[in-house]
């Protein structure tokens, strides 16, 4: 009898949660914010991640996972970006509306076309990715691609909203087609410099904007720069100039400082993701600040 | 009597089931997927060690705690190989995960680690395990020893369950839909190894609940505590010894093991973001004690054993600190202590025998303190140099120096908190 009351009890909670707001835990603060412009109030949106934290190195803490077990919907980058910690948050939460496969599980990187697609992978090469480059979220054609499918996906998973869903994507789509077109004029200047960056996490940025990545701070994608890959790249640059030493954010700058006086050239951090500057509070933010940021150095 | 109890609430959970499952139905994107995909994960654990031991590795023994039989001591002198860990993992199905590790030691002995199947989400939140599975106890209970941050198990780790407790059974997991992390944990098991004893019988041989909360402190920290127990049935469990003549005896245990386990783990790193620098504080607290009957030299010629009762309450913890001070580099302190308590022993008691007929159980307070400095040059590959002074015998010092590699290939498996 006492079993049969406790049931109804939960079964009431499980009633109640389906008419509260969409719980979407984002794995990158980029997907947080895109998912709050297409569902505003309908959802309520959280990062599991911060602008100031490496994305591939993450602890998977009690309250992610505490996160996790409560979504609705889970947005990440997937192409094997969060393959530290985003397995344990999947097992321990014992969550199955967000399992890999169902509904409840969304992969921005499904929606783009890849980059740096390796033709060759064992560790020897370092941190690189099968499914090729992850840091998909600095093209803004990206964005727009991942938020016309992840529309689709809210209205699926939340029904009775959908056509707040449908709404609020064409406006964004809109405003994000003015906004390109606005940054790619700026951005004119851009075309053609020579940068180096700390990480290889910035190259959908430079295809976008017509930059040249000529070297990296890190000797192979994920290892530490170190004093003698430094060295080389500092020779590197004598013979062949860059203009600008570019780091996301969450990088240790004294790498990039180094070489910032060594070549004489200007050392810009990035915000990388929304959240990573004080200008990059929200999506156009995160253009605007960085489009200023590499505008101002290459002056 | 426990195993009813464990079975009546296994079947309530049961009822509950359809109804959730009903609820959270979803429709699966169609995901094309590359046909090696179907192959399982496949990760293999190279490690080994240089050891420079003071005193006899042969001669290791916690004084005060009957011997668990399992892996204790600092393992062999000179050049060892470690054992290399073998792990294969997939999905097995919808509905089901699986895991297999083989442990093969260096003298080419394959030991079965863990072999187990999983189904997330039985009903909201809650995870089912059978097989064989490191047990949920404690924090470094359920951690593979080539995360560990040292090159050996905490003290207490090793007299209370011989090294990590696994079980032959069933685990249930339950998360609380709450903000915070309350995680909720019940397992049986068939309690074959130490401080359990291999007999055959039915029913459960160990029963463990454990409760685990934690949370974050702002940006840039975070913890997890719990606190766990666990009981345990010994059917003559038995231990040598010699009497106080010198000679050598075999005694055994039969009764009940109850142990309570506290544990809490701290964690900073600036921001949350740990590649740079991050501090991790870790301890963890046992208190067992076993009540029942002490049988002396079982295999005595003269008139069969002697048999009276025996009740013990025996502790021991540690406490380590490890930091990274800059990237790849880190230095971690571990101090441990255990107190084998005053064994009540009915057979001296009443005057049959005397306690020097015990000498394994004399009273006594084994500690270590031990320092490490590590290099990872990347997440698959660890050296380590690692300094102990071990008093674990009662008699003296050991000083241990151990240089140890730990090697990752193949499939890496995220790591938990």
């Amino acid at each position: 009898m006492r079993i049969r009351h406790l049931l109804c009890a939960l079964l009431a909670c499980a009633g109640l949660q389906a008419h509260a707001a969409l719980k979407v835990v984002a794995c990158e603060p980029e997907w947080a914010a895109l998912a709050t412009e297409l569902g505003g109030d309908k959802l309520q949106a959280s990062s599991a991640t911060t602008a100031l934290q490496d994305p591939h190195r993450i602890e998977a803490r009690p309250s992610l996972i505490a996160r996790v077990r409560n979504a609705d919907l889970l947005v990440c980058t997937g192409m094997e970006l969060e393959v530290g910690w985003l397995p344990v948050l999947l097992q321990q939460s014992g969550n199955a509306r967000v399992a890999p496969g169902s509904a409840g599980f969304f992969e921005a990187g499904k929606y783009v076309t890849a980059l740096d697609v390796p033709t060759r992978v064992d560790r020897s090469q370092g941190d690189v990715h099968t499914s090729g480059n992850p840091h998909i979220q600095l093209d803004p054609r990206n964005i727009a691609l991942v938020a016309k499918a992840l529309a689709e996906r809210l209205a699926q998973l939340d029904a009775a909203n959908a056509r707040v869903y449908q709404e609020r994507h064409a406006a964004f789509a809109a405003r994000w087609a003015e906004a390109q077109r606005r940054w790619e004029q700026q951005a004119a200047p851009l075309k053609g410099l020579n940068v180096v960056v700390h990480h290889k996490n910035m190259g959908y940025l430079w295809q976008w904007l017509g930059m040249r990545e000529i070297g990296t701070l890190e000797p192979k994608p994920g290892l530490e720069p170190s004093a003698g890959h430094l060295g080389a790249l500092k020779a590197q640059l004598a013979k062949q100039p860059a203009r600008l030493v570019v780091r996301a954010a969450y990088q240790d700058p004294r790498a990039s400082q180094w070489l910032s006086e060594q070549a004489r050239i200007p050392a810009v951090a990035l915000p990388f993701t929304v959240g990573g500057n004080e200008q990059a509070k929200d999506l156009f933010g995160l253009f605007d600040s960085t489009l200023s940021l590499l505008l101002t150095a290459a002056r | 009597m426990f195993a009813f109890r464990t079975a009546v609430a296994g079947a309530c959970l049961a009822v509950s089931v359809p109804s959730f499952v009903a609820a959270q139905q979803t429709t699966p994107a169609p995901t094309p997927t590359p046909a090696s995909a179907f192959n399982p994960a496949i990760s293999l654990i190279l490690n080994g060690t240089y050891a420079h031991l003071s005193r006899d590795p042969e001669t290791y023994r916690f004084q005060g705690f009957i011997p668990s039989g399992g892996e204790i001591g600092p393992g062999g002198r000179s050049f060892q190989l470690g054992e290399s860990e073998l792990t294969l993992s997939a999905a097995i199905d919808p509905t089901f995960n699986g895991r297999f590790t083989a442990a093969v030691t260096p003298e080419n002995e394959v030991e079965v680690e863990e072999a187990w199947f999983e189904r997330t989400g039985l009903f909201n939140g809650a995870t089912l395990k059978g097989g064989r599975f490191l047990s949920a106890i404690g924090y470094l209970n359920g951690l593979h020893a080539h995360t560990w941050d040292f090159s050996d198990a905490p003290l207490a780790y090793q007299a209370f369950f011989g090294g990590a407790l696994k079980n032959d059974g069933l685990q249930l997991r339950w998360l609380a839909p709450t903000d915070r992390f309350i995680a909720l944990g019940a397992e049986v098991g068939a309690g074959r190894t130490f401080p359990g004893s291999d007999t055959s019988r039915n029913g459960a041989g160990v029963v463990a609940l454990t409760a685990h909360v934690g949370d974050d402190l702002g940006a840039s920290s975070s913890w997890r505590a719990g606190v766990s127990w666990l009981r345990h049935r010994a059917t003559e469990r038995s231990f040598d010894d010699s009497d106080s003549l010198g000679t050598a005896v075999t005694n055994s245990f039969t009764g009940r093991s109850t142990t309570w386990v506290l544990d809490a783990v701290y964690k900073w790193a600036p921001q949350g973001n740990a590649t740079g620098r991050n501090l991790k504080l870790q301890g963890e607290y046992f208190r067992r004690t076993e009540k029942g009957m002490l049988d002396f030299d079982t295999t005595s010629q003269a008139g069969g054993p002697l048999s009276d009762s025996y009740r013990n309450t025996q502790s021991g913890w540690y406490a380590q600190a490890v930091y990274q001070f800059m990237p790849r580099w880190r230095v971690g302190t571990r101090y441990d202590r255990l107190d084998a308590g005053t064994a009540r022993i009915g057979l001296v008691d009443n005057g049959t025998l005397t306690a020097a007929d015990f000498p394994a159980l004399a009273k006594a307070k084994p500690e270590r303190s031990t320092v490490m400095l590590d290099y990872a040059p990347t997440e698959f590959s660890r050296v380590r140099l690692q300094f102990a002074a071990d008093r674990s015998r009662g008699d003296g010092t050991d000083r241990q120096i151990f240089l140890q590699y730990i090697m990752s290939l193949g499939a890496h498996g995220a790591h938990s908190f």
